[in-house]
């Protein structure tokens, strides 16, 4: 337990810095955001007008201390409002938050599905044919980006074959099927490796030798004493791997129309909308930073080497 | 199933000839491709920018292989004039951040103290950013461009090398040879020029080239959301964001620069591969 009291401590200047970070960005970005959001509007007014205005905002003060002020309002909650829509930008970011998880967790389910069992038999079938297939698919899959997978899928999914919509038209399962395989089969290619190389390496302990020749079947060496100790990595290096999803869900769900933050972002970067672009760069951050928290507090609370071990490696 | 084959000397020796093959191979490959991005004004069969209101969305021909695009652009070209934007953006990061962030940990391993403390802290803060999402709220902030769209992700790219460079100059601190080194009066400069940085380039070396294929999708990534290369000039994210409303009808123009990309991250991707098993000390005789 104490180990987690300290990792939550750690946590503290490194949300600070995600705060900061973001709050600078926006600094640099819209030193100038009263114009930006009277033109926004298509309303010309007066430079006495937008004077007043920064000052009643407060953007004519120092630096840290339109942090602070910003730093402060935020933590109540108020991250200012869409230049575009004039909405509250945290109740824009949380109403599309649901659709963009949807398919964050969908994609993970979908890659495991597909990576575990393909990265064992690729481990236990060590350079056999399947081994050498598998890599190559994971190989292929890792040179596409994931817009040309997108591209592929509605290509031949959505046009030659027609089975399913090319552009989402909600937040349907039909619709999520395309993003949701497009984001799969990228994080599968290199998910299957890590899986692959987490089980090989187990298999290459002695212990591995010793129940062999013990006479002990391969079946309950594989599932009882292999999968269980390689398992932990495996789910780590899964919930690492969840940042470059967070990442690639801009990009996908703004192919294909699905109503999320990630196009809601790219949005919001096409129209100049810098609060929106901030509550998005910041929100993901600090989700990302807590999903690897969780990894990383289970890891230590199921690893017995160093749950009852102390700080034994 | 997975007993340890005994290194005999000429397993390795067969094992590293394999290896100098396939560095040849996959190198010669890659050096064809930036040369063929160098040289690409003399390899397109057409003007990339010439527009022929009368050839527009033609199907692949004898005349234009790759058939050509809404504006009668002929596609080929475009791809191999594409070659010049998404190949070098991709090198000149990859450098930049390389030799950047390798700099700053090896002054933070050498220096020590806060301004380590410091320098680490901040790329920590970096780190904290799932992958892109900062890139593109960087290049938004500075609103597109390839230049921009090069910055933006060496500011998330660079504190990986930061990272290594530093733990493996710490290494090579504690090593034997190093107080031997300074104990012969060697300057500071001298120590690192001459022993840390030849000491530490093969991992760095590695990582960076393992880098150039992911650089340059998420490069095509920026370009594809309109924050990377601006139209006219050809770059293959660009060009398939451009076209992507072509895809139900003429198919080939989206996804001949996606193919593009593909094959080059292909290529960069198993030199990396070739380069990091060739320089792995397992199969060093």
């Amino acid at each position: 337990m104490n180990y987690a009291i300290r990792r939550f401590l750690q946590l503290i200047p490194i949300l600070f810095g995600i705060t900061f970070l973001s709050f600078l960005l926006m600094y640099l970005a819209g030193s100038d955001a009263v114009t930006e959001m009277y033109s926004n509007r298509g309303v010309e007014v007066a430079q006495e007008i937008i004077d007043e205005r920064k000052a009643a905002l407060g953007l004519n003060l120092p630096f840290f201390q339109q942090y602070l002020n910003w730093l402060g309002a935020m933590l109540q909650g108020n991250m200012g409002i869409s230049y575009v829509t004039g909405e509250d930008v945290l109740t824009a970011f949380m109403r599309k938050l649901p659709a963009t998880l949807l398919l964050t967790g969908s994609a993970v389910a979908v890659t495991v599905l597909i990576s575990l069992p393909c990265g064992i038999l690729a481990a236990v079938r060590h350079d056999r044919l399947v081994d050498l297939l598998l890599r190559f698919g994971s190989f292929l899959g890792n040179a596409m980006p994931n817009f040309f997978v997108a591209m592929l899928l509605m290509e031949f999914l959505g046009i030659q074959l027609g089975i399913l919509p090319v552009i989402a038209s909600g937040t349907d399962i039909e619709s999520a099927i395309m993003p949701t395989l497009t984001l799969a089969i990228a994080m599968s290619a290199k998910y299957l490796r890590q899986v692959r190389s987490a089980v090989l390496e187990e298999l290459n302990k002695e212990y591995v030798q010793g129940a062999r020749a013990r006479g002990v079947s391969a079946n309950v060496i594989l599932w009882k004493n292999v999968m269980k100790a390689a398992m932990l990595t495996i789910m780590t290096l899964l919930a690492l791997s969840i940042g470059s999803l967070l990442g690639g869900t801009a990009i996908i769900e703004s192919i294909f129309m699905w109503d999320g933050v990630g196009k809601l972002a790219v949005d919001a970067i096409n129209m100049r909308d810098y609060p929106l672009i901030q509550a998005y760069v910041m929100w993901m951050a600090i989700i990302y930073v807590f999903v690897n928290l969780t990894a990383d507090l289970l890891y230590h609370y199921f690893d017995p080497r160093i749950r009852l071990g102390g700080s034994a490696k | 199933m997975s007993q340890a084959m005994a290194p005999t000397v000429r397993r390795q020796n067969v094992r590293q000839n394999h290896l100098q093959k396939k560095l040849y191979i996959w190198g010669g490959l890659a050096l064809l491709l930036i040369l063929a991005a160098f040289f690409s004004d003399y390899l397109c069969p057409y003007d990339p920018y010439v527009q022929d209101m009368s050839m527009t969305k033609a199907a692949p021909s004898a005349e234009h292989l790759l058939g050509t695009d809404r504006y009668g652009r002929d596609m080929l070209s475009r791809v191999i004039a594409g070659s010049k934007t998404s190949i070098y953006a991709t090198l000149l990061l990859v450098s930049f951040i390389t030799i950047f962030g390798s700099l700053v940990g090896i002054i933070c391993a050498w220096t020590g103290k806060w301004l380590d403390t410091v320098l680490m802290r901040l790329s920590d803060m970096f780190l904290a950013f799932p992958g892109l999402v900062f890139a593109l709220a960087v290049a938004a902030v500075l609103g597109g461009g390839v230049h921009n769209a090069i910055f933006a992700l060496a500011a998330i790219s660079w504190p990986k090398y930061a990272r290594l460079a530093r733990s493996q100059t710490l290494a090579q601190q504690a090593a034997v040879y190093m107080q031997a080194a300074r104990m012969a009066g060697s300057s500071n400069f001298k120590l690192i020029r001459k022993h840390v940085i030849p000491n530490i380039a093969g991992p760095i070396l590695v990582t960076a080239m393992l880098d150039i294929g992911t650089m340059m999708m998420e490069l095509a990534g920026l370009s594809f959301l309109g924050l990377g290369a601006k139209p006219p000039v050809p770059e293959w994210g660009s060009m398939m964001s451009d076209t992507r409303n072509l895809l139900p009808t003429q198919p080939w123009v989206t996804l001949a620069p996606g193919f593009a990309i593909f094959i080059s991250v292909m290529i960069f991707n198993l030199l990396g591969d070739t380069v990091r098993d060739y320089l792995d000390p397992k199969n060093r005789r």
